[in-house]
């Protein structure tokens, strides 16, 4: 991040923000609390005032928000401006990172998965994630699948992981196209196979919540559109967070749709209302394509 | 006289920069040169040493065979006509005292006139020799500098010229290599002239000392290699066997493990055992580790030999371990992130993490840095000398004295040697073996690490 935005970060944590992207006043107050309903009834996850600082940098503020059992939520905003940084929040992918601090309060069914008591592993058994680029391991597809249950004693014998491996690779709308040559190695598909294996591998420890980190930027339309109708899919049995740059596809595959800006979260609401009415300035601009 | 080429190289590239700088009009006029000017330079430049300095080069090489020629057919008659031996010998005395490491009063004073002729015809022939190549490099450098034209493609054709220069760098290596190889074949060959192939490669005694004189008591000699190949495997097994663990595992907590600070510190200190050199590693195992291991034998009651197989082979092993290391810790580094983040984000922990993701990555990366290391091991010859004796015995045993082919193409080749015998053309055979053998492993080496480049993406 360059210093100027840096300095911009500070602007707006003082409630003070000149931006570039619109018309209004230089030193024109923006209002950066969190606009829209944060709380669903029942969460699978419950944000509340999470800060996170790399070293001196404060990459999240005072973020609050609730995950939705059945139901996908999307993370939009501008470059930099958080949205990863919050999702590996939820996973706890940030601990591998030095000199990330994160505090206030993340619940996974009521229990804090920062707590001591929270034993990591557990966790991201519990909750599953996809990267923004596939990242199969240099392994057989059989053998990508079927890591997650091994490692977590999830089958007794050789045909109940046959059947894990072969209902998540179902799941992953892959199973047709793979199951002459399960002993090929993963790396040997294709872009949009591999994304697809790799939501196969993630879902066979059977989480509760799956994080996607734009999981289609490295993929082309017609691989998109697979992985966009099997999230659509896995939205019966899953949650579902994903962070996206493509603000159509989170129109088509969200239920709600959270507005991240600099650190902050500015608005929360029903996908729906936030594309076609927006209560926010700072929403609006950005889905309307005036900065971003 | 290859300073005065250079100078007037250097000479002729000012010129010529000048000259395709004139030839357009001053420096505004440079676009319309073909090349920059100083490509021009470059261009009569080496036109002008070139060619020069391989008239010169030729010169050296063969004027001195025309000169002892023209010697030769100078002296009497009586000398002209010798056995081949005696003329050897004749001019051998003749070299020595043009050098002047015979004074000129201590021999035949048809020797001293030849000495005088040789001595005048070198000087001759030095002064035609800098001259020719002095006029080579005029004549072709003012024809090359005739050529300079606003068009003339110079830029080309010089970097023509460095591709050729980078061939023969590279050339130089390959034949040096196909050198060694055929003198090592040619003294082999010669070798198997006196013990068939069949018997030195799977004969079991292993005994080079021959009778030299028909009088003289000796055994008769027995060239079976199998002891040493025996002896050399055990002894790189023993050193495979200390250091792929340790090595490993140190690249493992250097890559993986180790914050920082620990590791600027600890991989240096790991690197400066690659630097020891092996004389050093050999009397610390002769000396330190062999008297250790007999003692410690002693007292759970076995008996190990004060040179044995083990002291070598532990020495060894420790010596490899920063090629091990090293390249295992690079290997592992290599490894994307993201595979790693995706055990991570599977709730896999650390440990399974490197034990079933990095590592079978990195894995074709760690085998071709074993394989590199083993051959290493296999040619290693100081440390064998002094800790494992030079006994040929078949055995397994890795308390027992035991000797590697290294070693013994080092004793067979020091001392006097005569170039006829089995004894000591039996070295370049064993050298021929080893050749091959190391070739192979790193012919493997080479292949994995291939392949490893296709593994992820």
């Amino acid at each position: 991040m360059t210093i100027e935005k840096h300095q911009h970060v500070v602007n707006i944590s003082r409630g003070l923000v000149f931006n570039e992207g619109d018309q209004s006043l230089p030193g024109e107050a923006i209002e950066t609390k969190t606009v829209g309903q944060v709380t669903v009834d029942s969460p699978v996850i419950s944000a509340r005032h999470v800060n996170v600082h790399y070293g001196e940098k404060q990459a999240i503020k005072d973020v609050s928000i609730d995950v939705a059992k059945n139901a996908v939520i999307a993370f939009i905003g501008p470059s930099g401006c958080g949205k990863s940084t919050f999702l590996r929040c939820l996973n706890r992918m940030n601990d591998t990172i030095a000199n990330a601090k994160v505090s206030g309060s993340i619940r996974l069914d009521g229990s804090d998965i920062y707590d001591r008591s929270q034993d990591i592993v557990q966790l991201r058994a519990r909750v599953g994630m996809v990267f923004q680029k596939p990242n199969p391991f240099p392994k057989s597809i059989y053998e990508n699948v079927a890591y997650g249950p091994k490692i977590h004693g999830l089958a007794g014998n050789r045909a109940d992981l046959d059947e894990i491996v072969q209902l998540s690779l179902r799941k992953a709308g892959l199973w047709e196209e793979v199951k002459d040559r399960l002993d090929n190695p993963g790396t040997g598909l294709s872009g949009g196979q591999q994304q697809r294996l790799c939501i196969a591998r993630a879902i066979a420890v059977d989480p509760e919540v799956i994080l996607m980190d734009e999981p289609c930027s490295a993929l082309d339309p017609i691989a998109t559109a697979k992985v966009e109708d099997l999230i659509d899919e896995l939205r019966e049995n899953y949650a579902i967070v994903i962070v996206t740059h493509n603000m159509q596809q989170a129109a088509r595959v969200s239920q709600r749709t959270a507005y991240f800006h600099l650190g902050d979260l500015i608005e929360v609401g029903p996908t729906e209302q936030i594309f076609t009415n927006p209560r926010h300035r700072l929403t609006e601009d950005y889905i309307t394509g005036r900065f971003g | 006289m290859i300073v005065v080429i250079l100078l007037l190289a250097s000479i002729a590239f000012q010129w010529a920069k000048h000259r395709a700088i004139s030839l357009v009009g001053g420096t505004r006029g440079i676009r319309n040169l073909h090349s920059l000017p100083a490509y021009y330079g470059m261009y009569v430049a080496l036109w002008c040493a070139l060619p020069a300095l391989a008239v010169l080069g030729v010169w050296h090489l063969f004027g001195d065979r025309v000169v002892i020629g023209m010697v030769l057919a100078q002296m009497p008659l009586a000398f002209q006509n010798l056995p081949a031996d005696q003329a050897g010998l004749l001019l051998n005395d003749l070299r020595n005292v043009v050098a002047g490491a015979i004074p000129m009063d201590t021999v035949r004073p048809e020797i001293v006139a030849a000495a005088h002729h040789w001595q005048q015809l070198n000087a001759q022939s030095a002064v035609a020799g800098g001259l020719l190549a002095l006029s080579v490099a005029i004549i072709v450098g003012v024809l090359a500098l005739r050529t300079v034209r606003s068009d003339l493609r110079a830029r080309n054709r010089v970097e023509k010229m460095a591709e050729w220069a980078l061939l023969a760098s590279s050339g130089i290596a390959v034949l040096t290599t196909v050198g060694i190889l055929a003198s090592v074949l040619y003294e082999a060959i010669h070798f198997f002239h006196f013990v068939s192939p069949i018997d030195f490669l799977f004969g079991t005694t292993w005994s080079p000392q021959m009778a030299m004189r028909d009088d003289q008591v000796g055994s008769s000699g027995a060239f079976g290699a199998v002891p040493l190949f025996a002896g050399t495997l055990l002894i790189a097994l023993i050193a495979l066997v200390v250091s792929v663990p340790v090595g490993l595992f140190s690249a493992i907590f250097l890559a993986e493990y180790a914050v920082r600070s620990v590791r600027t510190v600890i991989k240096p200190l790991l690197e400066i055992l690659a630097g020891i050199p092996t004389v050093v590693y050999g009397f610390f195992a002769a000396l330190t580790v062999g008297p250790l291991l007999r003692d410690f034998g002693v007292s759970v009651g076995l008996t190990v030999a004060s040179e044995s197989a083990l002291s070598a082979g532990l020495v060894m092993g420790v010596m490899i371990i920063p090629f091990i290391s090293s390249i295992a810790d690079d290997m592992i580094t290599a490894v994307p992130q993201s595979l790693r983040d995706g055990a991570y984000a599977l709730g896999a922990t650390r440990s399974e993490t490197i034990r079933n993701v990095v590592l079978p990555a990195a894995l074709p990366g760690i085998v071709g840095g074993v394989l590199l290391a083993a051959s290493r091991a296999i040619g290693e010859t100081m440390i064998v000398v002094m800790a494992a004796g030079l006994s040929a015995n078949l055995t397994a045993n890795p308390f027992q004295a035991v000797t590697t082919v290294t070693v013994q193409i080092a004793t067979l080749l020091v001392g006097d040697s005569e170039f006829d015998s089995p004894k000591t053309l039996a070295a370049f055979a064993l050298g021929l073996v080893l050749f091959f053998a190391t070739l192979v492993l790193n012919v493997i080496a080479l292949k994995v690490v291939r392949k490893y480049r296709e593994q992820y993406d």
